[in-house]
């Protein structure tokens, strides 16, 4: 009984620390902004050019520091990179593969089956580059928040909104009224005209950004053009299969009186 | 005893084992009341759905791995690399909440249409039984992701049993299989979760049994008493299930191809963290009603009495109502207070999804209060001094008359 009270009080108090500490003075709610995005509805798609150009981001700005752990090189074909390019982006880091005939670690180039570069070899170095803070592996990141796409997009948008005069913000921190607590060991990486597209898309950092969280809801859900497309079919078959049942129902029913 | 064929081979088999003779009489011959409504057909539903997570769960449980450094990464994998294994996963983790709903759907009907009545104490008993082992098994389940609700779930529920004097933090250490939750608490739950839902089907088989023996109840709550008033299982109910089935289905897979998070938290999303609490932890939502109960007592082991209890008293539900009328169409008063206690229930629900403070803890405690006064003074009182409306003479005679009116 008592370990259950103070289980409860130390669940209560961590919950406290997580969410409250950082925002001390503000206890105003996070802010969410809800955009349309090409995959939402029944019959929502990705857009291939888009998280192309997503991938590019990833690769150019947020791999510095964030690992990609579930998602394979050879998953970027989906997306319509050819087997070229995949052979040679895996190519471009050496992974680590077992060990030579004296026991000293045997090193290759990295092949489509290798997972996406972490940018550091463990946590303790990469809380060791990043001031104490762990940057988040991003494979699952918008399933992992409620409304993970919108979250996504008003996180990395929310930097240059003005912070409260009365705000409080802790060293190496900053201020983003859309993370919980309202501050955040992240700055801002995404601006206007940050990363150039080959295929000439816009790339004001609203852009830059809705790119990035098309391929983000991509390395969470790959199997969604899949899952959606059977739907449909599925679906049709199933309206007929029980329209078909409820007609022989009544066919059925009808010999008796009830 | 004839075989139900004249083939050769199945009247050679049916002589040394009538399992066709079995078959031919509580799966075809089977009399059943001729006025069930749709409410029936959740039992079969239920079936189905038992079936189907059987078979979708053996065939997880062949690419999922039960240890703490690669449980989460082995259900990814199923999810990305196994072939249709998001249609197998996405598939299990809501028809364990459809599972429920009908499940909470086929408990109403009972309380509503007074199945549990006698001569169905046993079915009724067998039933709750069921819906026990399905609530240990939903809570088992739920942990082998091995992410943050997975962890802190288990965590919490087990918990809950520390509550007992003496021997509560015995039972705690036992269920872990060590001081904490770790590896040898997902080692002993995956089996576990494997093996109780073959309980649930010998349960099931022998719930059936006993329906069988004491046979349906009906809308009327009325007996059945001349051939006029049952009509053979095949083809009426089998016609009538399949068309319920193809309804259900496309209820059912709608979650699973256009939301197939819908029942999920988000944060099982992430990777179990010892050392990280989430924010809220909150229990699947077909715990929710039990778990306002358990917060709504300051006590803990109040709470936990009460929250086992609130299953438990529905075990003698069939001697709280003492009224003789089984069906609430019949039933003026107690109709309404059944509904209430429905309504109830998904207050509960709600209260339990929130922080338990403030005007949410009052309400669930006043909720608590009601639910129980329902059952232990509400139901036996109402049941000696409601009227009841009179009832029909049999089944078949307000069938017949209101056709005859619609000819």
């Amino acid at each position: 009984m008592r370990s259950m009270r103070k289980l409860f009080t130390a669940i209560a108090a961590a919950a406290t620390l997580a969410v409250a500490t950082p925002a001390l003075a503000n206890s105003g709610a996070t802010k969410l902004e809800h955009k349309e995005w090409s995959w939402q509805g029944m019959f929502g798609q990705y857009d291939k050019a888009q998280l192309r150009r997503g991938f590019q981001v990833y690769k150019e700005i947020c791999a510095t520091c964030h690992s990609m752990n579930l998602v394979r090189y050879r998953n970027l074909m989906d997306i319509g990179l050819s087997e070229d390019d995949v052979k040679a982006l895996a190519a471009a880091n050496e992974v680590q593969d077992g060990f030579d005939d004296t026991g000293a670690p045997k090193m290759r180039a990295g092949l489509p089956a290798d997972k996406l570069h972490a940018p550091f070899p463990n946590e303790k170095a990469a809380r060791a580059a990043n001031g104490g803070a762990l940057p988040p592996d991003l494979s699952l990141m918008n399933k992992a928040r409620k409304s993970g796409p919108d979250y996504v997009y008003t996180l990395l948008t929310s930097y240059e909104d003005p912070m409260p005069e009365d705000f409080h913000l802790m060293d190496g921190m900053n201020y983003n009224p859309a993370f919980p607590g309202h501050q955040i060991a992240m700055p801002q990486m995404i601006f206007d005209e940050g990363v150039t597209f080959a295929d000439g898309a816009p790339n004001k950092k609203e852009n830059i950004t809705a790119d990035v969280v098309a391929f983000l809801n991509w390395t969470a859900e790959p199997e969604l053009d899949t899952r959606k497309g059977m739907g449909l079919k599925v679906m049709i078959f199933l309206a007929v299969m029980t329209a078909l049942f409820y007609a022989l129902k009544r066919q059925i029913w009808s010999r008796i009186d009830h | 005893m004839s075989a139900p064929s004249n083939n050769k081979v199945v009247k050679w088999v049916d002589d040394r084992l009538p399992i066709f003779t079995m078959m031919k009489h509580s799966a075809i011959d089977y009399p059943t009341p001729k006025n069930l409504n749709y409410w029936w057909n959740f039992g079969s539903l239920a079936g189905l759905m038992l079936v189907i997570m059987i078979l979708t769960g053996l065939f997880l449980a062949m690419n999922y791995v039960p240890h703490t450094s690669m449980a989460f990464d082995s259900v990814e994998r199923i999810m990305r690399d196994v072939n249709y294994g998001w249609l197998l996963r996405y598939l299990h983790a809501n028809g364990a909440s459809m599972f429920f709903i009908l499940v909470y759907i086929h408990i109403f009907r009972g309380l509503y249409y007074g199945s549990y009545k006698a001569p169905r104490e046993v079915l009724w008993w067998l039933g709750l039984v069921i819906y026990l082992l399905m609530m240990a098994t939903g809570f088992l389940g739920y942990v082998l992701p091995w992410g943050q609700m997975s962890f802190w779930g288990a965590t919490v529920i087990t918990n809950l049993f520390s509550a007992f004097p003496l021997v509560g933090e015995h039972i705690v250490t036992w269920l872990w299989g060590g001081f904490s939750v770790d590896n040898p608490t997902l080692n002993r739950f995956f089996p576990l979760h494997f093996v109780l839902p073959f309980v649930i089907l010998g349960v099931v088989v022998v719930h059936v049994w006993a329906l069988h023996s004491v046979k349906s109840n009906n809308p009327l709550g009325i007996d059945m008493k001349t051939p006029q008033d049952s009509i053979p299982f095949h083809p009426y109910y089998t016609i009538k299930d399949l068309f319920g089935i193809g309804l259900f289905l496309m209820f059912y897979l709608a979650f699973v191809f256009w939301a197939p998070n819908f029942f999920g938290e988000p944060d099982n999303y992430i990777p179990a963290n010892p050392m990280v609490t989430p924010p809220h932890i909150v229990p699947e939502w077909y715990y929710l009603p039990f778990y306002a109960i358990l917060r709504s007592v300051p006590d803990k082991l109040g709470g936990v009495l009460l929250m086992f209890g609130a299953i438990l008293i529905l075990f003698v539900l069939p001697w709280l109502d003492t009224s003789k009328v089984r069906s609430c169409k019949f039933r003026p008063i107690y109709k309404w207070f059944t509904i209430l206690f429905l309504v109830n229930a998904f207050v509960l629900g709600y209260i339990g999804a929130q922080p338990a403070e403030g005007t949410m803890l009052l309400v669930g405690q006043i909720c608590t209060v009601w639910y129980f006064l329902h059952l232990l003074v509400l139901t036996p009182v109402i049941g000696w001094l409601e009227k009841p409306k009179p009832l029909p003479e049999s089944i078949s005679s307000p069938v017949v008359k209101k056709s005859g009116e619609a000819v």
